[in-house]
């Protein structure tokens, strides 16, 4: 029997470079031994991913990565030892950073960025590769949505004629790429209660992708995924192999569905909000299905899941907690709102944009959100972040009046007046792009309530 | 009074927020006491001689540009109508690059324009991402300073002695050579600057409004100042943003 690839030297050193990382205070070195592996020898990502018995498992979206990776984790991690990004460092060099600090696991699962995704495909040569959803976001780096699913279209053509593909059927860009493919799942909703009475402003994909027809929809759930149906040409919304019935959403707290699968049904509680965290629910459980996991653990894995990191978050601070609600694009942020709403019409809210590459340098996105719904009940926004202005200017134009807003750039500062606007046993509510939700739970933890992102990961 | 908008292609040309833009044009309008309506144009929608005081075009991606070029550039004689009987328009990226007289594409594929703006773009190999900031003049003697953000493939050329928008302090520009951005010919401005232009730049949304106004009661009128402190504070930070890491080849 072949012992496995020894450890090189140049491993060793990049899991070094880690806890120096950590050590030194420049946060929590999750990409850090990564890129460092990377620049010594970029095929070593290759040959760690294959030392893992069981292979490994992509996921892309551009909204529910994260999330459906800690839901399908939950599933899968009673039976498998995972290594699983699960902060969030999604790129070549946070897929071999996971790589290389998980030293003994059977299976990988990786959130992977949309535009990274064709690469980790092609060194990593998935056994299950998961496609969520395609909206518009960071168009200033991803480039035009056509673009992106181009190249996902030929990262499908180069997988192995084995591998499984696992797609949102409601998105008329993914459910195509399943029709030629005899391995794949498509995944979908099935309850019209639950569609909005119109295409949101968000809906991107709405010309049919065969004959650029406008589709008409029996029912739109999320921006454009829906149950579609291009008058023209009948390209149409493929059958669903796993799809939700019956969802109950239960304003802010939880939300509840039954799960149908060729091998049965079960009831799915979630304690997690929104139809959103149904459409999560069912990829994972699409993914998982994939990779042989029994109905009865896909149950016991989704019910057993809170919230992924800084996704949906409830800090306790003092007397008072903090909810974190991620925002980073229109399609996810308008679900967020919705959610939101489901649960109370807040009276405060802190919103925070920033403009660093992670979050989009192109802040444009938030009039394309929409925060309207919010203002019935809205008394004060504290706006925060770089671009704290622009987003003041999002909501004074949305009608909010100018001496209801507070623009205070600073984090730290803009924190600590909406903690103290917000009464005592209350909650604040907080709304941040991705930089600025790191530099929340940055502030929180520096405070003690909460743990450093790398050791509530780990 | 009322200001009519047509507001071509809406559902195709949204990609860059432009809703924000035509927020700040109803809510500066109303907060003056008129009233802005707006009408969607779309294939084949008549654009009768006078109804409109101003057309708005937006931005859309490539495949959307292509679904609606040619409806769009058949509409062209109509506009130009409209516009020689003193009606105002604003084209924002994509929507810019269509009220020229082509689009060439990388495969040497033409799409037609509408021919409002004496321009026209072919698609270059890099796209030109960024913060920019210009100066214009759209008043002589009264320089301005517009700041916004560009993405966009196509190179655009102005035709000889066609006059840009402003001159680009920071960021590409049309063409990323020439330091020209945007074009104006009359009433009519056309600019890759999204962001959205006009919430940052409200200065250039009066104007837009006042020429509107001027085509329904024949004279530009004075529009009361509003307070812009938040606006101002927002363009400076995009300013700034263009000055530290606009793009540059």
């Amino acid at each position: 029997m072949r012992l496995p690839l020894p450890l090189s030297a140049e491993i060793v050193f990049a899991r070094a470079a880690a806890s120096l990382s950590r050590v030194v205070g420049a946060g929590g070195g999750t990409t850090v031994p990564g890129k460092l592996l990377w620049k010594l020898d970029p095929g070593a990502v290759d040959r760690l991913a294959a030392r893992l018995p069981r292979g490994s498992a992509l996921i892309s979206a551009t909204n529910g990565k994260t999330t459906t990776a800690a839901m399908a984790a939950r599933i899968l991690a009673p039976s498998v030892r995972l290594a699983h990004n699960r902060s969030g460092a999604n790129l070549v060099s946070g897929v071999a950073s996971t790589l290389l600090a998980a030293r003994d696991a059977e299976l990988g699962l990786f959130e992977v960025d949309e535009a990274a995704l064709p690469e980790v495909a092609r060194r990593l040569r998935p056994r299950a590769v998961l496609l969520g959803n395609l909206f518009r976001d960071q168009l200033d780096r991803y480039g035009e949505l056509e673009l992106l699913a181009a190249r996902w279209r030929e990262m499908v053509r180069e997988l192995a004629s084995d591998a499984s593909l696992v797609v949102n059927g409601d998105d008329p860009q993914l459910g195509d790429l399943a029709r030629k493919r005899p391995r794949s799942t498509v995944f979908g909703l099935d309850d019209p209660r639950h569609a909005s009475d119109e295409l949101q402003h968000a809906a991107d994909s709405k010309w049919c992708i065969r004959c650029g027809t406008p589709y008409v929809y029996a029912a739109a759930y999320i921006g454009h995924l829906g149950d579609y149906r291009c008058p023209a040409c009948g390209h149409t919304r493929p059958t669903l192999d796993v799809l939700a019935r019956e969802i109950e959403l239960k304003g802010l707290e939880s939300a509840s569905f039954q799960l149908v699968t060729p091998e049965g049904t079960r009831s799915i509680e979630l304690g997690v909000p929104g139809l959103y965290n149904v459409y999560n629910a069912l990829a994972a459980a699409s993914l998982a299905r994939a990779l042989d996991a029994s109905l009865d653990a896909i149950q016991a894995g989704l019910q057993g899941f809170s919230a992924a990191f800084g996704r949906f978050e409830r800090i306790a601070i003092g007397e008072r907690s903090l909810l974190v609600l991620l925002i980073k694009n229109p399609a996810g942020a308008n679900e967020v709102v919705r959610t939101l709403l489901a649960g109370t019409q807040p009276r405060l809210l802190l919103v925070a944009l920033n403009d660093e590459i992670a979050d989009g340098r192109d802040v444009s996105w938030i009039w394309d959100v929409d925060f309207e719904p919010l203002l019935g009940g809205l008394e004060r926004l504290v706006a925060s972040g770089e671009r704290a202005a622009e987003l003041a200017l999002r909501f004074k134009y949305a009608g909010l009046p100018t001496d209801a807003i507070e623009v205070i750039p600073s984090l730290e500062e803009a924190l600590d007046r909406g903690l103290e606007l917000t009464p005592a046993h209350g909650e604040l509510v907080a709304l941040p792009t991705y930089t600025a939700m790191l530099g929340l739970r940055d502030l929180v933890a520096r405070r003690g309530f909460v743990k450093p992102y790398w050791e509530a990961a780990a | 009074m009322k200001i009519v908008v047509g507001h071509l292609f809406p559902d195709y040309l949204n990609i860059y927020a432009d809703r924000g833009n035509m927020a700040v044009l109803e809510r500066r309008a109303a907060w003056r006491g008129h009233e802005l309506e707006v009408l969607p144009l779309g294939a084949g929608t008549e654009i009768p001689p006078g109804v409109h005081d101003l057309f708005y075009v937006g931005g859309g991606q490539d495949r959307e540009q292509e679904l609606i070029a040619p409806a769009l550039a058949d509409m062209g004689d109509a506009l130009r109508e409209a516009v020689a009987g003193g009606a105002a328009a604003l084209a924002v990226c994509g929507g810019y690059q269509l009220l020229g007289s082509f689009y060439r594409d990388q495969s040497g594929a033409e799409l037609p324009g509408a021919g409002l703006l004496p321009l026209h773009t072919v698609a270059g190999e890099r796209r030109m991402i960024g913060d920019v900031l210009l100066e214009c003049e759209l008043v002589p003697g009264q320089p301005r300073s517009v700041a916004g953000f560009e993405n966009h493939a196509g190179r655009t050329y102005l035709d000889e002695g066609a006059e840009p928008l402003g001159r680009v302090l920071a960021g590409f520009g049309n063409d990323g050579e020439s330091g020209h951005e945007g074009c104006r010919a009359g009433r009519v401005i056309g600019t890759y600057l999204h962001g959205p232009l006009l919430p940052r730049n409200p200065w250039l949304a009066d104007w837009l409004l006042a020429q509107a106004l001027a085509h329904r009661t024949g004279e530009p009128p004075q529009l009361e100042p509003l307070e812009d402190e938040l606006e101002a504070e927002a363009h400076a930070v995009s300013a700034d943003r263009a000055r530290i890491r606009g793009g540059r080849y």
